[in-house]
């Protein structure tokens, strides 16, 4: 078999490699029955270890769709499925995903696996409240069909389980009936952090918002920031300027890594500048396409590689609503006062959550990308703490480097997930290098 | 609309041709051994492309089957692609006649048994294109794959013949003759990139010559000029050499 350099989409770890790419549902139990220990990986969008293991399994070649219910908007796919196939599929008969992240190139059981969310988080929940049913490989070699009904601990540690669970084969989820392909968005400016906080809180009736924050803004305008709120449009809404369903756009790509001095403080200060000067009213209404709404940075292919060599960690973390203003605001400080750079700082409000292991928690959630520098982990360190002191926890889809202790301390149901995994999964035959790294299994 | 006949579906090479075919609006006829692993290529194609998929049973080392297999197709194809074979265990097959006679059926009497079927079709309908995947190392017997490449040069003979004698009525048929190919589990040897190819830039070469009625085609191109030198050195020298 041969072995690669396999990394993630933020160039860290950078890992050796055995990859295999199953085609067929039989070529997983032969794998099963025959590897060691793997770990299954979808198109290695998230940001850190848990798609790394020295034997990997590619799920991007099991990628048919094998059944997709028009008239009730039912789709039933592989899990090597990428979500931007499915909308190739779906959008021009009228539906749209549920639920999607800031990037349509992510498979389906990635989707199940990180249990992702969208800007709609807080009117429709995340990836796994749509899933009808789904089938999964356990470790010793049976396919459990689950759902929140039938064997619901295994459908519920799936979720957000980060694929230790078992193989997911076959995923059947519900879609969401749309009238074009077109959202009508509405742009806030606002001049600090505390007004964007409560923004969220009143137009909280929007089904779509997520703000963009200048983490580098000190004094009077911390925390500067644009909300974007969307609805999907209807047909009257576009003033028959646009087709109902919008061409594909051309794309523009990164074409090799920028040396890492490239992006220093003062480039991000002027970027962000430059995008918060863009919103010169203080409120602005359009209509924007969805592929632009949900997914900006698809259109430039391989962003990642801004960033340098050395890569990135995005840190992304949520804090419980009650104390949420004051947690976001003491953590974004002393991010800002590190100022070492990032183009994006994401910030959302949470709704509530099901899952025992999903991420999500109602509270705020802030993400954003800083370069790998020598003193970098440390200093996360220390806002894992901050963190953890205000009950709150650490995207595992977004994590390469979080200590175990911060994980088991700061996920309420970690203990009862570990001692699923050990009951289903005694031999440790799917295992993760973020699974080692969090003493997962 | 087209239809497309594969045989040997399950490759990947095959597999590609089909999604390649299907996104060209070609109604298809999947045949293979293992029908199960299929069938979700089948939704798949249709859902996504409104196109009419079909899956049947094919089991080419039993020709005894094959008459009844073409007559049961309903409708019958205007483009066939035969895909299978099989590369087998060259060193075993020295000693393991079992073995050797399954690459031998596999890669020519199975081909020969099917297609001498379909050929005499479309010679009277007067129509149709006959495609057959055989191999580079059917140019020239090399001490590492000469049972497989004796096959596979029994069949090049074959489909250059049956070009010639469908000429007349108006069937294409085309030889394509594959170098590397990157198989599905990896196994096994590194292959140089430029001599490997993917299987879905494979399955594009193939459609590009069925677009421009090719008569011999190599995949990656790259090969022609490769085979050409291979087929060029004297025998005595040849020999000595270790292929």
């Amino acid at each position: 078999m041969a072995s690669d350099l396999l990394t993630n989409w933020n160039n860290y770890p950078i890992e050796k490699s055995e990859v295999s790419s199953p085609v067929f549902a039989e070529d997983f139990y032969t794998q099963l029955a025959e590897s060691s220990s793997f770990i299954v990986r979808g198109n290695g969008r998230c940001y850190g270890d848990a798609s790394l293991s020295p034997h990997v399994i590619s799920a991007l070649k099991f990628n048919r769709v094998l059944n997709f219910d028009e008239a009730r908007g039912i789709l039933t796919c592989q899990s090597g499925l990428l979500l931007s196939d499915i909308l190739d599929l779906i959008m021009p008969r009228g539906w749209f995903l549920p639920v999607t992240p800031g990037t349509r190139f992510i498979t389906v059981g990635g989707a199940v696996a990180s249990d992702v969310h969208g800007k709609n988080h807080h009117k429709d929940g995340s990836f796994s409240q749509h899933i009808v049913s789904m089938k999964v490989l356990s470790p010793n070699g049976e396919i459990v069909v689950c759902s929140a009904l039938e064997n619901s601990e295994y459908f519920w540690f799936t979720c957000g389980g980060m694929g230790l669970t078992g193989i997911i084969l076959e995923v059947t989820f519900t879609l969401k009936k749309i009238e074009t392909g077109y959202i009508k968005q509405v742009q806030i400016k606002s001049e600090g952090l505390d007004e964007v906080l409560d923004l969220f809180e009143q137009y909280s009736h929007y089904t779509y918002s997520v703000a963009w924050i200048d983490c580098l803004k000190k004094g009077p305008h911390f925390g500067r920031s644009i909300l974007m709120l969307g609805e999907h449009a209807t047909i009257p809404e576009l003033n028959g300027r646009q087709h109902v369903y919008p061409k594909k756009s051309k794309t523009l790509s990164v074409p090799f890594h920028f040396p890492s001095f490239v992006l220093n403080g003062l480039s991000v200060k002027a970027f962000n500048s430059v995008f918060y000067a863009k919103n010169y009213k203080r409120e602005m209404h359009s209509i924007a396409s969805c592929e632009s709404f949900f997914y900006p940075l698809d259109a430039i292919l391989h962003w990642n590689r801004i960033y340098g060599r050395k890569g990135f960690v995005q840190y992304q973390f949520v804090v419980p609503k009650d104390r949420g203003k004051e947690g976001i605001r003491e953590i974004l400080t002393r991010i800002s006062n590190k100022g070492w750079g990032s183009f994006l700082a994401v910030l959302k409000l949470f709704g509530t959550q099901q899952g025992p292991i999903s991420f999500n928690m109602e509270g705020y959630t802030l993400a954003l990308d800083i370069p790998i520098n020598a003193k970098l982990f440390a200093f996360l360190d220390e806002l894992d703490i901050m963190v953890k002191e205000y009950g709150g926890r650490i995207y595992l889809t977004k994590d390469a480097r979080m200590k175990a202790e911060i994980f088991h301390s700061t996920y309420p149901n970690a203990s009862r997930f570990t001692s699923f995994l050990s009951e289903i999964d005694p031999e440790k035959k799917i295992v993760s290098s973020l699974s080692r790294r969090l003493s997962i299994k | 609309m087209k239809t497309a006949l594969i045989l040997g579906a399950t490759s990947e090479v095959a597999l590609a041709l089909a999604d390649q075919l299907a996104a060209k609006s070609v109604n298809l006829i999947l045949a293979a051994r293992n029908v199960e692993n299929i069938l979700p290529v089948k939704s798949d194609l249709s859902i996504r492309y409104g196109i009419t998929v079909s899956v049947v049973a094919f089991d080419a080392a039993n020709p005894s089957t094959h008459k009844h297999f073409y007559e049961s197709l309903v409708p019958k194809p205007d483009t066939v692609i035969c895909v299978f074979g099989y590369l087998g265990d060259h060193t075993r097959a020295l000693t393991d006649w079992e073995e050797c006679t399954t690459i031998l059926n596999s890669n020519y009497v199975g081909a020969v048994s099917i297609l001498n079927v379909i050929a005499n079709d479309f010679e009277n309908r007067k129509e149709g294109m006959i495609v057959g995947l055989s191999s580079v190392a059917g140019e020239r017997g090399r001490q590492s794959n000469y049972l497989y490449g004796s096959a596979k040069a029994g069949f090049t003979a074959y489909l250059s013949g049956l070009r010639n004698r469908l000429f007349k009525s108006g069937v294409q048929v085309i030889t394509v003759k594959p170098g590397f190919m990157k198989t599905r589990m990896l196994k096994g040897m590194k292959t140089s990139p430029f001599l490997t190819a993917q299987p879905e830039k494979a399955a594009a070469l193939i459609i590009r010559a069925m677009h421009h009625k090719k008569d011999v085609v190599y995949v990656l191109p790259t090969w022609k000029w490769i085979m050409l030198i291979i087929r060029n050195i004297p025998e005595f020298i040849f020999k000595k050499l270790k292929l």
